[in-house]
């Protein structure tokens, strides 16, 4: 097929797990390389049952993942964090090797994985849009081109002389996704790299995106924004545990996606510099009719005190409700707490059945330290058997206590009655 | 499936129409042992080889108060006490040529050397963003940091020849062989530079091998006392280490007074040659796992 840009046939990525953290010294190598006989003997008698037990244990951070994209189609790709898109990502973009299986690509291919690779704190905007140009793979001809087009679209022309390092967050990524936006290549990969800058800005970048897919390019765009992705791409690719979930239309993959991102469990490690969540976990109790959220926490010096956010969305990702101790006083509140679990109870009495995403926040009086956007979801099932109900976008989420009283007789007579007044 | 992404994508017919050049071929497969050099594609990535040399040199010496004289400064102080120490408390021999000049004919090679070693072993570990964000030939990075070192060696030659004038030293045709010999540190500093800095990303041992590496070679090699020391017939052997070549060499060309390090530097050359195509080869073979390791 000559139209085609990517097929993919079956790639899969293990990665080994467990010690990673630490860096190999020397000593364990030599160590290994002693015994690594005998495990090479004990592995070929152990062959044909996958996962090595005795060996390093390891994870398919992608498996089997097959799927062709034609020329000049974008395609979108989404899933849940550590469902397989960024491996696939850096597969495809050359930057490690699959395990397994084979891609060809046609094209000239330019890979976004980040926006400011390289940037040099000590360089110059013009130095560094030279320098990040030549890193994604632009000649130098070709950024001199683009060169007034990148500043403009970045905003920066007064400050294009000055060294990266005295710019303002918003102006560093602004640059960065200019030079980014304008690399030309037949085939493009893009990991998340909208959402920087300011909304404006945003708004700027997604009507980049959008011209770049019309001309025609290959682009596999990888995004957590389902909106983005509804803009961009006609087709998607929902990937859950390294495979492929579905592929077909943008709205059907969306759907499925947010039934799968029902998590009610998150947990990552500590950090030593800043207070973090360690630990989510949340669950609806029918019968107390309430969302109990379990937040886990660890941090370096105690939290005075230690508030917790919580914010509630529908699956249009409208939020319901939020809370925090800060603005709704709690007299259970310690005056400090360093490491714990906090338990949140959200009555669910008011809430329509549905899918709630549930976003976390950790701070204490004055500083925050952690947040976690739609981090855990729950499912509520509605009181009432569910018929068939308006769309969510009528009625909204909430199911507030009503009540109907009923008087019959004509209402003109019945101005006037006590019981109206 | 694959119909329906078509249908709901009306720019399909209209590309198919314009007329595409023939495309590049990106072949992605499972690593799979020994691998080609492709040295081809490293030139292809030229302009980005040159970039990131040029980053070097230019963040180098940003905010230090000295800047660029730093260049000169490391080797005059070493030559200086060099000088004071082996040339005059420990009366080492010079083959008949000043003191301050032998050394620093030695120094200058030394230093472009040890500077490129260091640089290139620790380059992939230190562009380790890069590496897990972006594609390109991973032998750039150390051949990089390598060639950056050409800067602060062409600042610090300046000396040399203000040295020379000074002791009325007038250098002969052979100086024509400089580039050379110059060359040849380049390449022995690669040569342990790809192996190091493949080493590096795995095991963070060589970040402090490496110092220490330097300041053993340092002795090892004819900088501060002639290779005449050492007995004729063990110079061959002597040559192994390529430095000794090199540095020779670079006393040889400047000065026109000691014999030309034949035998010694031939077993130098071979010993790069080799030492530089195991590390091309043992460099490609790691680079499939520096992103998921580093």
């Amino acid at each position: 097929m000559s139209d085609l840009a990517i097929r993919c046939e079956g790639i899969a990525k293990q990665y080994q797990i467990g010690e990673r953290e630490t860096y190999r010294a020397l000593r364990d190598a030599l160590t290994e390389a002693f015994t690594a006989p005998f495990r090479r003997v004990q592995a070929a008698l152990r062959r044909g049952d996958g996962g090595a037990p005795g060996g390093p244990p390891t994870i398919w951070a992608v498996k089997d993942i097959s799927f062709e994209v034609r020329q000049g189609e974008v395609l979108g790709v989404i899933g849940r964090n550590g469902a397989g898109k960024s491996t696939l990502l850096k597969i495809l973009s050359r930057i490690t090797k699959p395990t397994r299986g084979t891609a060809d690509i046609y094209g000239r291919v330019g890979s976004l994985l980040e926006v400011g690779t390289g940037f040099h704190p000590e360089l110059t905007g013009r130095e560094n849009v030279y320098l990040n140009g030549a890193i994604l793979g632009m000649k130098k001809a070709e950024i001199a081109r683009k060169f007034d087009e990148i500043v403009d679209f970045a905003e920066l022309t007064d400050f294009i002389d000055t060294p990266v390092k005295r710019y303002s967050s918003g102006m560093y990524v602004r640059l960065a996704f200019a030079v980014a936006a304008h690399l030309e290549t037949e085939v493009l990969f893009v990991d998340e790299v909208l959402a920087v800058g300011d909304a404006d800005f945003q708004t700027k970048c997604l009507g980049k995106m959008d011209d770049v897919a019309k001309t025609g390019r290959t682009v596999l765009f990888v995004s957590h924004s389902t909106s983005a992705i509804q803009r961009l791409c006609p087709r998607c690719i929902l990937l859950a545990g390294g495979r492929i979930d579905f592929d077909g239309s943008t709205e059907e993959a969306i759907g499925r996606y947010l039934r799968r991102v029902a998590t009610d469990r998150y947990s990552a490690a500590a950090d030593l510099e800043k207070p973090t969540i360690t630990l989510a976990s949340c669950e609806w109790v029918k019968r107390e009719q309430c969302i109990v959220i379990r937040i886990g926490f660890q941090a370096p010096f105690p939290l005075y005190p230690p508030i917790v956010g919580v914010i509630v969305c529908d699956s249009a990702r409208l939020p319901v409700f939020g809370t925090n101790q800060r603005f709704e006083h709690d007299d259970n509140l310690p005056k400090s707490m360093q490491n714990g679990i906090i338990e949140v109870c959200v009555s669910t009495s008011a809430l329509r059945a549905g899918t709630y995403s549930i976003s976390l926040w950790l701070a204490d009086q004055y500083n925050d330290y952690c947040e976690l956007r739609d981090v855990l979801s729950v499912q509520v099932d509605g009181p009432l058997p569910s018929g068939p109900q308006p769309p969510r976008s009528w009625i909204g989420s909430a199911r507030l206590h009503t009540s109907y009283k009923y008087y019959e007789g004509d209402p003109n007579l019945m101005i006037g009655d006590a019981r109206l007044v | 499936m694959a119909t329906l992404s078509g249908d709901a994508f009306q720019l399909e017919p209209q590309l198919a129409a314009a007329p595409l050049p023939a495309l590049l071929h990106v072949a992605i497969r499972p690593a799979r042992g020994w691998s080609s050099l492709e040295l081809g594609e490293v030139w292809q990535y030229r302009e980005l080889l040159l970039f990131l040399i040029w980053r070097d040199i230019k963040v180098r010496y940003k905010q230090t108060a000295l800047g660029a004289a730093w260049a000169i400064l490391q080797p005059v102080f070493s030559m200086v006490v060099f000088s004071l120490f082996f040339g005059r408390l420990a009366k080492v021999p010079s083959d008949g040529i000043p003191y301050p000049v032998f050394a620093y004919c030695a120094l200058l090679p030394w230093q472009l050397f040890a500077y490129a070693l260091t640089e290139s072993s620790n380059s992939v570990v230190a562009n380790e963003r890069l590496i897990t964000k972006v594609y390109f030939p991973r032998l750039v990075i150390p051949v990089a940091g390598v060639l950056a070192g050409l800067v602060d060696f062409a600042i610090a030659f300046s000396v040399l020849i203000i040295l020379l004038l000074s002791y009325g030293i007038h250098p002969t045709w052979t100086v024509a062989t400089l580039p050379l010999f110059v060359l040849l540190a380049i390449l022995t500093a690669l040569a342990v530079g790809l192996w190091l800095s493949a080493l590096n990303v795995q095991y963070r041992d060589v970040r402090y091998t490496v110092g220490f590496l330097t300041q053993l070679w340092l002795f090892l090699s004819p900088v501060a006392y002639p290779s005449s020391l050492v007995p004729e017939r063990w110079r061959p052997l002597y040559g192994l280490n390529p430095m000794a070549g090199v540095v020779e060499g670079f006393r040889w060309a400047l000065l026109g007074k000691t014999p030309a390090p034949g035998a010694m530097l031939a077993v130098s050359v071979l010993v790069v040659i080799l030492l530089l195509a195991g590390g091309l080869f043992y460099f490609r073979r790691m680079e499939n796992s520096f992103a998921d390791v580093i």
